[in-house]
């Protein structure tokens, strides 16, 4: 096999050239870094590499474990010792972290080489990665419009072969919505599978890590080494991890996919309406029966994330006052100088914008109105979900209403960008699982633009909705599409 | 939900410890309140009946054994601190 051609392999095929002892994990590196030093400068996908390190990484590397050997793309948010942690805020430019999150380690000891940061909206923040205090990532399928976000530079880098797999977070749609408007899988699992320790902190009842991936098995793989109880992370579950890939096969005979009517809202894209629709009909080819269902309270899912997301953040942000770590105003004349500037000159308006809100919902007077009355909506959203799990499997929907939009296009008007999540973040506020899997394409100016079918599973069913996504993905063929990038 | 377009931007700026420019101040004061006024939905939900949802998934007194163990050493904490000597923190000034 020829070097240029090692960074389109799946990391299931990466592994198995890897463990014939064809290829050696520095010249994967080597073939990876070439790929990157191609398209990087088109899509702006991460925002530090560190080869030098993974190289030594290599030498050592047992290629018979796991992810032997296989290089992971890790999101600006989750700590590796010696490396930037920016999460994309000028508030912690020059941050090196002092340890490894609890994912780093557990992909290490499976023989992972993570090896680069990748860009994001600043502090999980947003659904176009627009919010980077850094630069611009520029989705794959067209240079012209956003990867979608907040993982936005994991996904761009898997989608265009600069990356075998990539890490995300996923607070509201972080992962899913930019794996599907960059043609890829992207999973969110269960809240509490995943340890959150060493990722910096959003939405401390919504954040979850998960991967971002060509192929779902790939996903599997990668949710294989990461799962599981972690005693650092007082939320993570301890439950028995399966083996996610043991479930993936081509049938789905009894499987029952549930279509919630409140989900085919106006503001769908009639392609990615049709794509949906197409989708059903090949679940029904496979053997699955569609069965309608109601969530009814999914027209309130926006409100409650916004209120319950941003307090939260305004609380975990607190941290950042320029007094153990990230950026300090100079000179302050007394400590509420120090803080206002610190974090007026740190933090970009998302964030601003965000902290305001959240500091709002909670403040006296307002937190019974709106946070404790959106903490009990959200308890009517998760009750919905558990009504419509006794009748299906999982639940399909778009991953979101509109494929990929226009660099600058929403940046104005935040509620718009909000309402991008529409079909993500119940999954958050419930705290189950779901995944996007490419579904087919839009044409749009001429350009074919990824879009992505969504599967929202009861809690720890991960192992299902990969068993339903390999099937309607290897019997589709849509993840082997590739963008346009090479002219 | 009494007052929902009620936010004063600046008042809630002092609170998060956050300057705002007069121009950010603007800009949020009318966002914020296109935001809070789409959020109005919420009342027509009736909630009487409901306990609120902190975390979706359950988990209670998770305690660990009170025993020293591993962690940093004063200089892995110190290693990103914008200001310090002899292994401690500098910070702005808290007390006359």
């Amino acid at each position: 096999m020829s070097p240029a051609d090692l960074p389109a392999l799946t990391i299931a095929e990466l592994q198995s050239v890897l463990r014939r002892r064809e290829i050696s994990p520095r010249e994967v590196l080597d073939a990876l870094r070439a790929r990157i030093e191609k398209v990087e400068p088109k899509i702006d996908a991460y925002l530090s590499i560190d080869f030098d390190a993974a190289l030594k990484e290599a030498e050592k590397v047992d290629v018979d474990l796991p992810l032997g050997g296989v290089p992971i793309a890790i999101k600006d948010i989750i700590n590796i010792t010696g490396q930037p942690c920016t999460c994309a805020s000028k508030i912690l430019r020059g941050y090196r972290a002092p340890y490894d999150a609890t994912v780093i380690r557990k992909l290490r000891a499976a023989g992972a080489i993570p090896f680069g940061k990748t860009n994001m909206d600043e502090f999980a923040m947003g659904s176009s990665t627009e919010n980077s205090s850094v630069k611009l990532t520029h989705n794959p399928w067209d240079l012209s419009r956003v990867p979608g976000g907040s993982s936005g530079g994991s996904a761009a880098a898997v989608a265009a072969d600069a990356a075998f797999g990539a890490l995300g977070t996923d607070t509201g749609g972080s992962i899913r919505q930019p794996a599907a408007l960059s043609g890829i899988v992207g999973l969110k699992p269960t809240y509490g599978r995943v340890s959150r320790f060493g990722v910096t902190a959003f939405a401390s009842s919504l954040d979850q890590v998960g991967p971002l991936t060509k192929t779902v098995r790939d996903g599997a793989l990668i949710m294989n080494a990461m799962a599981g109880h972690d005693p650092q992370d007082s939320t993570s579950l301890n439950e028995p991890v399966p083996d996610y890939t043991a479930s993936l096969g081509r049938e789905l005979k009894g499987i029952r996919l549930g279509l919630p009517k409140e989900y085919m809202i106006e503001g769908i894209d009639a392609q990615v309406r049709s794509a949906i629709e197409a989708a059903l009909k090949h679940f029904a080819s496979l053997g699955a029966e569609i069965v309608n269902v109601s969530l009814p309270h999914t027209e309130y899912g926006i409100a409650v994330y916004y209120f319950l997301a941003t307090a939260e953040a305004s609380a975990n942000l607190a941290r950042f006052d320029g007094v153990r770590y990230g950026h300090r105003a100079e000179n302050p004349c007394d400590i509420l100088d120090h803080y206002g500037r610190t974090r007026e000159e740190g933090f970009g308006p998302e964030v601003k914008r965000r902290i305001i809100l959240g500091t709002y919902v909670l403040s006296s007077g307002y937190y019974d109105a709106y946070y404790l009355r959106a903490q009990k909506v959200r308890e009517l959203i998760r009750q919905d979900f558990a009504k419509a799990f006794e009748k299906v499997d999982a639940i399909v929907s778009p991953t979101s209403p509109v494929p990929a939009f226009k660099l600058g296009e929403r940046t104005a008007d935040p509620l718009q960008m909000y309402l991008a999540d529409i079909f993500t973040n119940t999954a958050n506020l419930a705290g189950i699982c779901g995944i996007s899997v490419p579904c087919g394409f839009a044409n749009v100016d001429g350009k074919q633009l990824p879009i992505g079918l969504q599967l929202l599973g009861k809690a720890l069913d991960e192992a299902r909705l990969f068993k339903i996504a390999h099937a309607y993905e290897q019997s589709t063929g849509w993840h082997k599409a590739r963008p346009p990038i090479e002219t | 939900m009494n007052e929902t377009s009620g936010i004063d931007v600046a008042y809630v700026a002092k609170l998060a410890r956050l300057n705002l420019s007069d121009e950010e101040t603007r800009l949020f004061q009318r966002q914020l309140g296109d935001v809070l006024k789409y959020a109005e939905k919420l009342r027509e939900v009736d909630v009487s009946h409901v306990e609120a949802t902190a975390h979706a998934v359950p988990v209670f007194n998770v305690f660990r054994e009170d025993e020293p163990r591993d962690w940093f050493t004063a200089e892995q904490a110190l290693s990103n601190a914008p200001q310090k000597a002899n292994n401690l923190f500098i910070v702005t000034k808290v007390v006359e």
